[in-house]
């Protein structure tokens, strides 16, 4: 259980962390999750105690952390980059936390080795860290840092500087590691795919404050700001509104609330497609966009796109379907 | 030939007054293209290389090594064997090993200092490390001799001893392991030494067993470089040290010596290539580790 407690964090003029209040149950694994800048890093190098917070607690299991140096919380951390020992083989990597424990030899081999099985790097023990891909060297990082068998692990963008189809895998791949060793972890990303994935709770941070926190469904479905809606997906503004492009029903004619619009293009993505609407009153804009003139996205299935049959340039009406939304659309009709 | 046409387009639109004709650039086409491989000089670059660094480095070292043998081998040996030139040798290696030894550990501590704390005044600092290196050697001698000499305004007379000689020789050689710890420090991954300290090392483990470790063939290759250094140095020590034989003369003074004051070129060649043997012997030790270090970084 690691419970923060009204944490503030300033560099200077800039207020990093602005009183945050987060509890994280034991055995869960949280994904703190904001775009660069939020805090979500800097939050994490507290629990920590890589910084120091300007005020506030961090408690970890019970005890008072705040003022105790990292290598006394019994923490694992993960790095981006990482932070492999270059200069020591993967066995050595892994064993540091163990011989500086003082461990007894053979319980250091056997508890390595068996590391190393665990995340798949058996038989690279003599190997150093220059000599693995990214994805081994984050792995042989996990490793090291479970070794020391930690109370909580803590990971920063592990899955930053690997390439899209490897961060899958090993995003995949801790969950089920996490399913096994029910360490409590808190993982930083800034990808909400990776967060929706892998998380069982979901603390959304924006500007060194936490919008939103809860089960990632919660979230999604309700989430308190535009800001946290805007960031748990793809959105697109119509009128007043957000609207998630699987919410958008696309139709041939005139009905109740749907405005005019007009095809600029259709994407086929496999057993979606993408449809990109220009409004005719040009009150909508797709908000993951820096631009205000990008147009509205719909998404509809297959079967839909081709019983309407559209082609840039057609014109439709597009509203947004009834009862989608949980926290202020009527839930009642949905069902 | 595309890119080369887009270059033509692109220059005839830059006149107001271009002609409305085809944007035909003859001059830049007709320009011949290389067919050097990138990055390569082709046999020319290595001809020239090949003899400017027999005309500059090896041809005078072969001189030097085939003027000490011209009384034949024996000779030689009676020369380098000689109890004086033992004795300056003896003196050379052992008062440069101490200085390379200080300074692996003060360049390393500065360089530490200079990379990870801040204070005011720290890039003139960084700038003063090198003035050693840059200022002519007999002026590092009379700026030591103005200190620490006869006349020494805080009462420290060192002139004469052996003490000048390594004071002498750190002066000289304080830039190299400074410069050569400096950037391998700036570029020491940070996180590797959170990541220790999250693992549960002190301070001090984690320095000696996660940044010591990485700086230390860069500590080891200033240091040697400071050592070959000092082996030849002359300038700096010929003023203080009073080249005492038997006390404070080292290899290179008693070179000089023999060549001007004996008017011995023939020794004094032999005495030479004595030094040059230890000089290339410690250049080809940093080679070695240097590679060694290479192979897992």
């Amino acid at each position: 259980m690691i419970t923060v407690e009204n944490v503030d964090k300033h560099y200077g003029d800039f207020h990093a962390l602005k009183g945050i209040d987060l509890e994280i149950a034991s055995g869960s694994l949280t994904a703190l999750l904001g775009p660069s800048g939020s805090g979500k890093s800097t939050l994490l190098r507290v629990i920590a105690g890589l910084e120091v917070p300007t005020s506030g607690r961090v408690v970890l299991d019970g005890r008072d952390v705040t003022n105790l140096a990292p290598q006394q919380r019994g923490i694992g951390f993960v790095f981006q980059h990482y932070a492999a020992f270059k200069h020591m083989t993967v066995r050595d990597n892994v064993a540091f936390g163990l011989k500086i424990r003082k461990k007894p030899k053979a319980e250091i081999k056997e508890k390595t080795d068996e590391l190393l099985r665990v995340v798949g790097l058996d038989g690279y023990q003599q190997r150093y860290p220059s000599q693995l891909s990214g994805g081994q060297r984050q792995r042989m990082a996990l490793a090291r840092a479970l070794a020391i068998e930690p109370a909580v692990l803590l990971l920063d963008e592990p899955f930053g500087a690997l390439d899209a189809q490897v961060r899958a895998e090993l995003r995949t791949w801790l969950r089920r590691l996490h399913d096994e060793v029910h360490v409590t972890t808190v993982l930083v990303t800034h990808d909400q795919e990776e967060a929706l994935d892998v998380a069982d709770t979901i603390a959304v941070m924006d500007a060194g404050e936490i919008a939103q926190s809860g089960k990632p469904r919660d979230l999604y479905d309700a989430p308190s700001s535009d800001f946290v809606m805007s960031f748990l997906g793809p959105v697109s503004r119509l009128g007043e509104g957000l609207v998630r492009p699987h919410d958008l029903e696309v139709l041939l004619e005139a009905r109740d609330g749907a405005r005019e619009a007009q095809v600029v293009r259709v994407v086929h993505l496999g057993f979606e497609v993408r449809v990109e609407l220009l409004l005719a009153d040009g009150n909508g804009t797709s908000a993951d966009g820096v631009g205000a003139s990008e147009p509205v996205v719909a998404q509809i299935t297959r079967a839909e796109a081709a019983a309407l049959e559209l082609s840039a340039g057609d014109i439709v009406w597009v509203r947004e379907q009834l009862g989608t939304r949980g926290a202020d659309g009527p839930k009642a009709a949905a069902a | 030939m595309s890119p080369s046409l887009a270059t033509d387009n692109g220059l005839s639109e830059v006149p107001p007054a271009s002609p409305a004709g085809p944007p035909g650039c003859s001059r830049l086409r007709a320009r011949p293209h290389r067919r050097a491989r990138a990055g390569g000089t082709g046999p020319l670059g290595t001809g020239v290389v090949t003899i400017w660094l027999s005309l500059i480095v090896l041809l005078p070292l072969a001189a030097v090594t085939a003027k000490s043998f011209d009384d034949g081998a024996g000779r030689f040996w009676d020369v380098v064997t000689q109890r004086q030139a033992v004795n300056a040798l003896i003196f050379t290696l052992v008062v440069s090993l101490l200085a390379a030894a200080i300074n692996a550990v003060m360049g390393t501590l500065v360089a530490w200092v200079l990379v990870r704390d801040d204070f005011r005044g720290k890039s003139a600092v960084n700038a003063l490390i090198d003035l050693p290196f840059a200022l002519p050697t007999i002026v590092a001698g009379l700026t030591l001799i103005a200190l620490y000499g006869k006349n020494s305004p805080v009462g420290i007379d060192v002139t004469y001893t052996r003490t000048a000689v390594l004071l002498a020789l750190m002066f000289v050689t304080l830039p190299f392991v400074v410069r050569s710890v400096q950037p391998v420090l700036l570029e020491l991954d940070r996180e590797m030494e959170e990541a220790s300290t999250s693992l549960g090392a002190s301070p001090g483990q984690t320095f000696r067993r996660i940044v010591l470790p990485n700086l230390r063939p860069a500590i080891l290759s200033g240091a040697a470089l400071s050592f070959a250094r000092a082996v030849g140095e002359f300038g700096s020590i010929v003023l203080i040290s009073g080249n005492v034989p038997f006390k404070t003369e080292v290899s290179a003074v008693y070179i000089f010596k023999l060549q001007e004051s004996s008017d011995n070129p023939i020794s004094a060649s032999a005495v030479s290539v004595v030094l040059l043997g230890v000089s290339l012997l410690v250049l080809i030790g940093i080679r070695v580790f240097e590679r060694r270090g290479d192979q897992r970084a």
